[in-house]
């Protein structure tokens, strides 16, 4: 470790671990619901076991992110940061607040937690992924400025990369479009308009800075390759992320209400996202196959190239898949959408943070990587999860398409609930998938725990 | 990737780029705003209508449904179903959960007052009653 403070990130890095296994566990949980109805019902009902599920995902995720920047602002501004405390108090902050944010949706309904926390002052609970109480959205408001002033400071007294300069803009613009879950109108389809603000330009476009940023961060450090190569990629990508992405927000415009010309923008746009994903791709296996150093964390370069393929499968082809507005008219708000929603979160944000983890996680303990045998427990659950995640996502599909079918293209369309149980063979066959995937998640914890001979060569 | 393309030009082009796209998306989002009195069914926004969204919102309806197309995958869309059901019917069915039918997924009861339940039907007629470019394809959703 080059600067003392990057250890900070050790605690984000081991509480977005353990909400991820926290999210994994509610996934199973609904996944069960999909197919035995009554699972835990009226204990945990559907919707509550949703909530937790989606709300830990963003906030195992906001941890990754904000230990990643920790780390790596630091290393690329060349100086200590500016204030680690304030990042440690931070933390605790943040993990006291999700936790009983995520407790209050387990502990009381719904409308008595709105009730409790004051949502009659200002309406903004009930919105899917952004159900937090009003003070959980304020207290993320507020963790978010004080980090963004630290790691702005940070890089204001150190040097300024293209790497940090792109994670601030990341992190500035998910704060930033962070702002409009405060705003809900009574009208449904302005309401519907501006909710994608936070959701698509997060996901579709703020949060892919990060993503890059931290893919680069490691690719320098494992391929040695020269930076200036990286950083010029890096551009690139982001350019071309944001010029397809800001306009393909229009792919969500099509049916809530909105001018039908956003079904030529939406299409014509984001036809053309999978771009910046093949970018990516290409990118991380040129500059691999060009590495300057056998780097000894073979596992970190592992989930790098993991990260450009998946999220080039799940964001990129599984997006263009239903995006076209002829297509999507069908597709839309089925388990097409879920499948989508599922490889492209785990192959671009959940392991992006797993990058990051697995290239730094071995140097905050000392060592350049892990010893063998624990890097090669590591692949395995990189291979588990990662092979899980295409049989959900291919479950999924087949379960949206056959739903399309039955329930929107035949010629006798059938209603909702008959159609899913029609279909509820993918149901089964993704729940057993699901649970190999938590096989994979078990063993990557274990692999931190794992002995051997340490390696300590290159760093 | 090399020679006369430098990260310098790559960075002006980003930036510029960015800020262009930005803008056009800016200006789109302000057309459509000046297009939508037209297709919102905003005349029709009642306080009933308002507190129907807000008990929507309160018993967290997105966790399991969608709402012309957007919400969970768990249970019918609802954009259309004042249409498909009917108001009668709506109030009857939220009233009579959970069926606790062994094995099927099963809906909360919410103990809404009678007030509630015109409301949150006021709310759903609404919704069936924009404009959405005739989606969903056919009655079911």
């Amino acid at each position: 470790m080059q600067y003392k403070s990057q250890a900070v990130a050790k605690l984000y890095f081991m509480a977005a671990i353990g909400l991820f296994a926290g999210q994994v566990l509610f996934g199973l949980i609904m996944g069960l619901q999909y197919v035995v109805g009554d699972f835990l019902f009226p204990a945990i009902p559907f919707n509550v076991a949703r909530m937790v599920h989606t709300n830990l995902l963003i906030v195992w995720l906001l941890f990754g992110f904000m230990g990643g920047a920790y780390y790596l602002v630091p290393e690329e501004s060349e100086t200590e940061l500016f204030s680690p405390k304030l990042a440690v108090a931070l933390f605790w902050i943040f993990l006291i607040a999700g936790a009983l944010t995520i407790v209050g949706y387990l502990a009381v309904p719904y409308a008595t937690l709105a009730q409790m926390t004051g949502n009659d002052l200002l309406e903004t609970m009930g919105r899917e992924f952004l159900e937090q109480p009003l003070p959980t959205k304020l207290g993320i408001v507020v963790v978010a400025l004080a980090f963004l002033f630290n790691i702005t400071m940070t890089v204001l007294k150190g040097k300024k990369t293209a790497i940090s300069m792109v994670l601030l803009l990341g992190l500035w613009g998910l704060a930033i479009f962070f702002l409009f879950s405060f705003y809900n109108p009574s009208n449904l389809v302005k309401d519907k308009f501006y909710w994608w603000w936070v959701v698509h330009l997060w996901v579709e476009g703020v949060w892919e800075l990060i993503l890059g940023s931290l893919l680069a961060f490691v690719l320098i450090k494992v391929t040695g390759v020269d930076r200036e190569v990286i950083e010029k990629w890096l551009y690139v990508i982001v350019t071309l992320t944001l010029v397809t992405g800001i306009i393909g927000t229009g792919h969500h415009y099509y049916w809530i209400g909105a001018p039908e010309y956003w079904q030529w923008w939406g299409s014509v746009f984001s036809a053309l996202e999978p771009i910046p994903f093949f970018a990516m791709t290409v990118f991380a296996f040129n500059m691999v196959n060009r590495r300057r150093r056998e780097h000894p964390n073979q596992a970190a370069t592992l989930w790098a190239l993991g990260t450009a393929v998946m999220s080039f499968l799940g964001a990129g082809v599984w997006g263009f898949l239903h995006t076209l507005a002829p297509v999507n008219y069908y597709t839309h708000g089925t388990q097409v959408t879920a499948a989508h929603g599922h490889m492209a979160f785990y192959g671009a944000y959940a392991m992006v943070v797993l990058t990051i983890i697995s290239y730094a996680m071995p140097i905050m303990r000392g060592r350049a990587a892990n010893s063998n045998r624990a890097q090669v427990v590591e692949m395995w659950s990189f291979w588990l999860m990662t092979v899980s995640m295409v049989f959900i996502t291919l479950f999924l599909t087949a379960a949206g398409i056959l739903q399309v079918w039955l329930q929107r293209f035949s010629s006798t369309p059938i209603p909702f609930m008959q159609a899913q149980e029609q279909i509820s063979l993918f149901y089964w066959l993704r729940e057993g998938t699901g649970v190999l995937f938590l096989v994979g998640l078990v063993l990557y914890i274990v692999s931190f725990f794992v002995s051997g001979r340490e390696k300590t060569s290159a760093a | 990737m090399s020679g006369t393309f430098t990260k310098s030009m790559a960075r002006n082009i980003f930036y510029g780029g960015t800020v262009f796209f930005f803008l056009l998306f800016l200006a789109l989002a302000f057309d459509t705003n000046s297009a939508l009195p037209a297709r919102d069914n905003r005349a029709n926004l009642t306080p009933s209508v308002i507190a129907g969204k807000k008990i929507w919102e309160t018993r967290n309806c997105i966790g399991c449904h969608t709402l012309l197309g957007e919400g969970a995958y768990f249970a019918p869309e609802l954009g259309n179903v004042y249409k498909r059901r009917g108001g009668d019917f709506i109030k009857a069915w939220i009233k009579s959960q959970p069926t606790g039918a062994p094995g099927r997924r099963q809906m909360p009861q919410f103990n809404l007052s009678d007030k509630e339940l015109d409301d949150i039907v006021a709310f759903l007629k609404y919704t069936s009653e924009i404009n959405t470019a005739k989606w969903p394809p056919n009655i079911e959703g």
